[in-house]
């Protein structure tokens, strides 16, 4: 059964087309990781599933409810912007407060909720400091933390995870990972490898329209490009570019790409490159350290699918 | 409805930014130099060096006279307060994304946009009754004391005066998401207003017909129109509706 349901969503700005007939389907209970370039209407699509614009045409249905209107936002929603914004001078208590009073929550479901969302995102020392001098990450949390308030059944995230720094991030995407089967969870984000770990679902939106949309694995599976990471001992990574001009002239070689110092190998042949890379490297007095198969990555199918050069929110 | 939520929200906003502390010091300040400087003003002349000559020009202040100066004084920065006060009240939530926050959860956008409209007020009903008690006491003082039941209806027409461009201001300030044009919109309405309000045929037709109202009430002389306040409640009707109308068409 579907949580959320958009068919052929259009919305245009001025002569800008933000959706161009989208399709997206998400699993109830499911985690779905919303891709695609700048640009690409993923933002448009969470504001509108949060009652906050209106499409020019096509359905919405949350948890079969049709469409949302801005009279009327659900009380099944939990919906986090990109950049969460606050009252300057309220405490993350008051806010937090002021938002289960708008949820409905009686007073005693309040102040139970509010402490155990304090204490999972980690601001029980600044519970009653001034949101005002809240750093960027804070203010994320604090915004997880207010789209949770109503333990929604439909959690929608704009890039939850963008402004967090390494711990934090670790820690709100295993929130995320223990929220799966509680609730519906659509988060939209540029880090392709925070999509891979918690998502179960990936969809990847480019100019309006769905691209793809599948389960992690078969997404993986289904366009699994074999390649090669070969990493250059020291002695040669100062070569790197005419090492990766003469890989690239290896038979059987698509793409050579590099990052540091190794160099990312794209074939069709893998046990036949691997050899004939190996007689290279020795013909060439090339160091490496090592030569391994991969799997192809999000990250590989995302730039093929978008045709985007480098990966982007 | 939710109205009683935002409403308590918008309270402890008018608090916390100081707003509510700033409109009582200044209102009641005028409240209490208005008679005070009526009753003054011949001293202060002849104070003034080579102003002497003028003293004796200055016939004797009277309770008329002081009566005025509060009206005048009240209104002007009452409507001054309502500005400043509503011209930021929507647009800076749509600028920041604070409305988009809070909106996106189920608040209604006419609770928003009355919460604030009366909380608003309230502010200005507090301030303009500590200002009320300030004049009624140093009048009383000064000169004589006031008739209470005048004293009152006259105050409750400044307020209003005060509450239709807060109306107005809120309006333009729902329009738009930059506070100086919600600000410039209701000047240019207040300007519009207090150049209608100078013509003998359209003048009884504007608010500005509600100072002039409150004035006479106060000295016991008739009031042979009631045009005034029947427009600025209009208007203040007009404005919150309209208001709901754009606010609820727009996108954040």
């Amino acid at each position: 059964m579907n949580a959320i349901q958009i068919d052929d969503l259009h919305k245009h700005y001025g002569q800008v087309q933000a959706l161009d007939g989208l399709n997206l389907q998400v699993q109830k209970g499911s985690v779905y990781g919303f891709l695609g370039p700048n640009g690409a209407g993923k933002t448009t699509t969470l504001r509108i599933l949060a009652g906050l614009a209106k499409p020019d045409g096509g359905t919405v249905v949350i948890d079969g409810e049709r469409e949302q209107s801005p009279e009327k936002p659900s009380l099944h929603i939990g919906y986090l912007p990109e950049e969460p914004a606050f009252y300057p001078w309220m405490t993350p208590l008051e806010f937090l407060n002021y938002v289960g009073e708008i949820f409905h929550l009686d007073g005693h479901t309040r102040k139970i909720r509010i402490s155990e969302l304090i204490a999972q995102s980690g601001l029980q020392d600044a519970q009653k400091r001034r949101i005002g001098g809240f750093s960027h990450g804070m203010r994320q949390r604090l915004g997880f933390a207010q789209a949770m308030i109503n333990q929604p059944d439909v959690l929608l995230l704009d890039e939850p995870v963008s402004a967090l720094d390494p711990a934090g991030r670790k820690e709100i995407l295993e929130l995320i990972l223990s929220l799966r089967g509680q609730c519906t969870i659509l988060m939209s984000t540029h880090i392709l490898a925070d999509v891979e770990r918690v998502c179960d679902t990936i969809g990847i939106i480019n100019s309006g329209k769905m691209v793809i949309q599948s389960e992690r694995s078969e997404l993986l599976n289904r366009y699994a490009v074999s390649a090669l990471d070969v990493e250059l001992a020291n002695g040669s990574s100062t070569r790197l570019e005419e090492i990766s001009r003469l890989f690239s002239q290896v038979d059987g070689v698509n793409a050579v790409t590099s990052e540091q110092n190794v160099l990312h190998i794209q074939t069709a042949d893998v046990q036949g490159v691997s050899q004939r890379l190996m007689q290279s490297i020795v013909a060439s007095g090339i160091q490496i350290n090592k030569l391994e198969v991969v799997r192809p990555s999000l990250e590989d199918i995302f730039i093929r699918l978008t045709g985007e050069g480098r990966v982007q929110a | 409805m939710n109205l009683w939520t935002a409403f308590k929200k918008e309270i402890m906003e008018q608090s916390r930014t100081r707003r509510l502390l700033i409109a009582i010091i200044l209102l009641t300040s005028f409240g209490m130099l208005s008679p005070l400087l009526a009753k003054l003003m011949p001293d202060i002349f002849a104070a003034i060096p080579g102003g002497e000559q003028f003293a004796g020009l200055i016939p004797p202040p009277t309770i008329s006279d002081a009566v005025a100066q509060y009206v005048k004084n009240i209104t002007q920065f009452g409507v001054l307060l309502s500005l400043l006060f509503c011209m930021g009240a929507v647009s800076v939530e749509k600028d920041k994304g604070t409305a988009a926050m809070i909106l996106s959860k189920p608040m209604p956008r006419g609770s928003f946009i009355l919460a604030k409209f009366l909380a608003i007020s309230l502010t200005l009903f507090v301030a303009l009754t500590a200002a009320a008690l300030a004049g009624y006491y140093y009048t009383t003082f000064l000169f004589a004391a006031l008739p209470l039941t005048p004293y009152l209806a006259m105050n409750g027409l400044i307020l209003l005066y005060m509450l239709t461009y807060a109306a107005v201001t809120l309006f333009f300030s729902t329009l738009t998401r930059t506070q100086f044009v919600a600000i410039g919109g209701s000047a240019g309405v207040l300007i519009l207003s207090s150049i209608l309000g100078s013509l003998p045929t359209l003048g009884k037709f504007t608010p500005e017909a509600l100072v002039t109202n409150a004035t006479q009430l106060i000295l016991d002389k008739p009031v042979t129109n009631w045009w005034g306040m029947w427009v600025s409640l209009i208007l203040i009707f007009i404005s919150l509706m309209a208001s709901w109308i754009a606010f609820r068409r727009q996108e954040l």
